[in-house]
């Protein structure tokens, strides 16, 4: 992957240090969040993928301190933040968007005036300021033509587009995503997702989603933690996560991302031995395995496959059962060639 | 004889339409104070409430506690203890002024109930992103909660002023003038079958009155 700018001189602006959450429950105090390191670079897309219960909604929660945290420390932009309260805390989550997964727009306001809102109650902006900059932000939503609606009279896409113009409102350098596509359709999702990448590139804004959809973190996300009960379990790169999955919890994400959940072992019984192949960026568009094969003589057989993209990034894992005399000089080719190859168990 | 006369020859109208205004003045006056005083009441019951925004489960309790008692105490009841309080506000124990006190005292703590309900069907998201937008607890009740529960607010009234109209009927009682005095004093206990058909008439007339406007305002600040 090509290095960008901001991985080269990381910033983190939000920073977690052996943050955890318990909750006093009849007495007992239940561990929710077991304490987290976490850096979150500026101007990245940070996903954090869980199942229900996982604590990913409590980690995200902890930057804008609708959580706070039993244990450890919350930095945002090299602030202790942790015990803000008051006008404080007030000033640090005005600067930090968040939408979420029902919307929670105000039903008895136009959707004009749910954008204004976090203006109007921060003060000290004239309604003229406030006007502008409403129409702006539905511009960049594509919902100018609907700024006198209620939020009852859209659709979903459309209500989550009133939500993330209402979160940009006071211009944040932090967006926080709870589940913001869960209740969308796929269509919906994708243009969503497409909204708010294209916020990320233009905007230059820090963007951390919550999802339980491997698919979620493919498309926009540069980074990824796997939550699994309350811990960190795997943390890299989408790509590294997502074609080499380590965790099991991550592999059933990859798998189900992928829809052979649950299939089990299908290709016992299949001639020769088993490889997963996994090309990134350029190497996923060039004939490569036609090449080695044409000049090894070996012959493959191929199982399941999928080429896509991760984010910006094309990429093609190819699941294939191999078998010649070069068999090894054929795998060496394509390792040389920048593929990766592992072999899988039938 | 006019049909009027033939039909009610008991009645003097006069006093049917004086009546009516003291009705009238009495179920505006309880009404407003009921809501002045209820209306914080209930926002205050609902944020103390457990799990809420205040939560203080303590301080919920009693509160929960003292509206339960006013509750419970049959109005009628409640009319009689409440004459020296009655006075000591007043100046009087009895009419439309001696009314109000024990008709607010009444009402007060029905509206509360019902405003806190009305503010717990507010979706709870909403709040938390009030909140993550930086929302004092001040501009999440007047900006969030109360326009947001607006049509259960006004439902809300329309009980209440419902209600009052039958407390005010049985103020009439103890005195308090107004059509359940006529209802009593003449319909009842003087046998005049026709001042009781006609002050029942238009209590019905009234209430009906009372719920259409209430259902009206309800459809038009409804959003949802």
């Amino acid at each position: 992957m090509d290095a960008s700018p901001i991985q080269a001189t990381p910033t983190p602006v939000i920073r977690f240090e052996a943050a955890s959450k318990s909750y006093q429950v009849n007495g007992a105090l239940v561990p929710a969040l077991q304490p987290v390191d976490l850096a979150i670079q500026k101007g990245e897309v940070f996903g954090i993928i869980g199942h229900s219960g996982a604590g990913k909604s409590t980690l995200l929660r902890m930057i804008n301190l609708l959580e706070r945290p039993t244990g450890g420390k919350v930095l945002v932009d090299g602030q202790d933040v942790t015990h803000a309260d008051g006008a404080a805390l007030r000033r640090l989550r005005a600067g930090i968007g968040m939408i979420f997964q029902h919307f929670n727009l105000l039903s008895s306001r136009t959707v004009a005036d749910n954008v204004a809102f976090p203006l109007r109650l921060q003060g000290g902006m004239a309604e003229t300021d406030i006007a502008a900059r409403v129409a702006e932000l539905l511009a960049l939503v594509g919902l100018d033509a609907h700024a006198n609606k209620y939020p009852a009279q859209l659709s979903g896409g459309q209500k989550q587009r009133v939500g993330i113009a209402r979160a940009l409102a006071s211009k944040p350098s932090i967006l926080l995503c709870d589940e913001a596509t869960s209740a969308l359709d796929p269509q919906t999702t994708a243009s969503v997702l497409e909204l708010l990448a294209d916020i990320n590139r233009r905007l230059g804004l820090t963007i951390v989603l919550i999802t339980h959809e491997m698919d979620v973190i493919r498309r926009v996300c540069d980074r990824v933690a796997v939550l699994d009960a309350g811990q960190v379990v795997e943390l890299g790169s989408v790509a590294d996560v997502f074609l080499h999955p380590r965790h099991p919890t991550t592999r059933r994400f990859v798998a189900e991302a992928d829809h052979r959940e649950g299939r089990g072992p299908e290709y016992a019984g299949v001639p020769g031995k088993l490889y997963r192949l996994s090309f990134r960026g350029e190497t996923t568009y060039s004939p490569m395995l036609s090449r080695v094969v044409r000049d090894t003589g070996v012959e493959y057989n191929l199982l399941s496959g999928r080429v896509d993209r991760i984010k910006d990034e094309p990429y093609g894992q190819l699941t294939l059962a191999m078998h010649g005399e070069r068999l090894d000089e054929a795998l060496a080719q394509l390792r040389a060639a920048g593929v990766d190859i592992e072999e899988v168990a039938p | 004889m006019s049909p009027l006369q033939t039909l009610f020859p008991n009645i003097d109208w006069a006093e049917i339409l004086q009546a009516c205004f003291d009705t009238l003045l009495m179920l505006g006056g309880s009404l407003l104070f009921t809501l002045v005083i209820g209306l914080p009441l209930g926002v205050w019951l609902f944020l103390t409430a457990r799990g809420q925004l205040h939560a203080k489960p303590k301080l919920y309790g009693v509160l929960s506690l003292v509206v339960n008692v006013l509750r419970s105490i049959p109005f009628i009841i409640l009319m009689i203890l409440l004459i020296p309080l009655t006075k000591a506000i007043t100046g009087v124990s009895i009419g439309i002024r001696g009314a109000i006190v024990p008709l607010v005292i009444g009402a007060a703590p029905f509206f509360a109930r019902l405003v806190e309900t009305a503010l717990r069907e507010v979706d709870r998201g909403v709040i938390e992103a009030s909140q993550a937008m930086g929302a004092t607890t001040k501009q999440i009740v007047t900006r969030v909660l109360l326009p947001e529960a607006r049509p259960g607010l006004v439902a809300a009234t329309t009980v209440t002023a419902v209600a009052l109209v039958g407390y005010t009927a049985m103020g009439g009682i103890v005195g308090a003038g107004g059509l359940g005095a006529l209802a009593y004093q003449y319909g009842y206990n003087g046998y005049k079958p026709d001042y009781m058909l006609v002050t029942v008439a238009l209590l019905v007339v009234l209430v009906q009155l009372l719920q259409m406007l209430g259902d009206w305002l309800v459809a038009r600040y409804s959003r949802k």
